[in-house]
């Protein structure tokens, strides 16, 4: 049987930890992708290809550094996130952060190449400028938060390792379907899978109407 | 007299190739001056370095008597009392009025302000009723009538077109003409335009020089230019004997 009570925690807890690395994920991951699409610096490229490496980024493997750092004998252990909705959100959030800033540079940088000279003749600063770039690549950046919300909502390797999918503390949608797969209880698992599922497109349905408004 | 835009010596160079040669041009204010040439004479590179968009390797540039140069301490200033047209129309992703007033708004202009002299640029380019429309979704004619509307609006002393009707349909070519000679009457602008169409020079400027391979070879007052060139180089090109 399915306790409803414990699906709808597991729900929260999972549109709280995504949401949230999601938005860590916009705040840090915009500006720096702008950063790097207008700015010319010492080891652009190498930064650039940083980011789009990172797409491809294990999630356990983000999960087990985030883990060495949060654990006890670890150099943030003093912090108690471990096994929390924090540890889980920073570990999220590591994953999420190179994929909003790699689609925001190629994002901004189309439009770089075909409005600066525009916004320059018509008289703007470079600071004007970077804004302009930025709000005429709005529908990308949306791209890039809408592609990291997916990550986040979807991953399970990182929370699982960090969080420990404990119930009613760290347990999340994607890690109760491991769970309920592991003991076969597999209506359990698909009933998760389908509200996961359905929980997404709700999100990416308002997110797509906020990007078509985006395109004019 | 000082002239609004003055060049002197100017050279540039890409990637090693020489793309202008010692340019010398003075520019008087409220003159149109028609710089005419064939494709990779070195039009656009001549345009964008005076509206300091690019620096020139050699010589120098100078807005009535300043020195102008893109890393310059007045060189945002400077920019702001110039504007160009783009042969291809590029339009933000917003409405007819907000790419008007975007020049505008980066010159912090009341927002009251703002809607009187966007709608009158709008007016000057038969495009009033289209405001409130996206400007990406206009046809590429009225793209360029939006451009030219925005250029306009922000009131430059000098007006550069880049080959600004090269795409564009005779009616459009003959609408932003006419603008172009309207504005000029009306508020005394400089008109830079290159261009390598013979026949626009010759019904819109006061005078005319000709461009080739990086160097300007002849200038003269337009009825002259075409009717009694002097350098052998510019009489092949206005009877089409010269190939490019």
């Amino acid at each position: 049987m399915v306790d409803w009570s414990s699906t709808l925690q597991v729900v929260s807890l999972s549109l709280l930890v995504a949401a949230t690395s999601t938005l860590i994920g916009a705040v840090v991951g915009v500006p720096l992708g702008a950063v790097v699409a207008l700015r010319r610096f010492r080891g652009r490229n190498f930064v650039r290809t940083l980011a789009f490496t990172f797409y491809g980024f294990p999630p356990v493997l983000a999960g087990l550094l985030v883990y060495l750092l949060l654990s006890r004998s670890g150099p943030l252990g003093f912090l108690g996130w471990v096994f929390t909705p924090i540890g889980m959100i920073l570990a999220q959030a590591v994953l999420v952060v190179p994929i909003v800033m790699g689609i925001t540079i190629s994002a901004v940088q189309v439009v770089e190449k075909r409005l600066q000279d525009t916004a320059l003749t018509l008289g703007a600063s470079g600071r004007q400028w970077r804004t302009t770039a930025l709000h005429e690549a709005r529908v990308g950046v949306l791209t890039a938060i809408m592609v990291g919300f997916g990550r986040a909502i979807s991953e399970v390797g990182a929370v699982l390792i960090v969080g420990g999918n404990i119930a009613g503390q760290t347990r999340v949608l994607t890690t109760a379907i491991v769970l309920e797969t592991s003991e076969a209880n597999y209506l359990a698992a698909t009933i998760f899978g389908i509200v996961l599922f359905a929980l997404a497109f709700v999100v990416f349905a308002a997110l797509q109407r906020l990007q078509q408004e985006g395109i004019v | 007299m000082t002239a609004q835009v003055s060049l002197s010596g100017v050279t540039k160079a890409f990637g090693g190739r020489a793309v202008l040669r010692g340019v010398d041009l003075d520019v008087d204010a409220g003159e149109i001056v028609g710089v005419l040439g064939p494709s990779g004479a070195g039009k656009t590179t001549l345009l964008r370095i005076m509206d300091l968009l690019e620096a020139p390797d050699a010589g120098r540039v100078a807005l009535r008597g300043e020195p102008s140069s893109p890393a310059g301490p007045t060189a945002l200033d400077q920019r702001r009392r110039m504007a160009l047209i783009a042969q291809t129309p590029v339009v933000f992703r917003a409405s007819v009025f907000d790419n008007v007033a975007y020049g505008l708004w980066l010159r912090g202009v009341p927002p009251e302000e703002i809607r009187g002299r966007v709608y009158a640029a709008l007016d000057f380019v038969g495009l009033l009723d289209r405001a409130k429309e996206a400007a990406a979704k206009l046809s590429g004619g009225e793209q360029q009538r939006v451009a030219f509307a925005r250029a306009i609006v922000v009131r430059p002393e000098v007006l550069f077109l880049d080959e600004f009707t090269s795409n564009l349909d005779p009616a459009n070519v003959r609408l932003l003409e006419d603008a172009t000679r309207r504005y000029r009457q009306e508020t005394g602008c400089t008109v830079i335009l290159v261009t390598h169409n013979l026949f626009q020079p010759k019904r819109l400027a006061d005078r005319v020089t000709f461009l080739l391979d990086g160097r300007l070879l002849e200038t003269a007052p337009t009825a002259e230019f075409f009717e009694r060139p002097k350098r052998p180089e510019t009489r092949a090109f206005l009877s089409g004997e010269m190939a490019y």
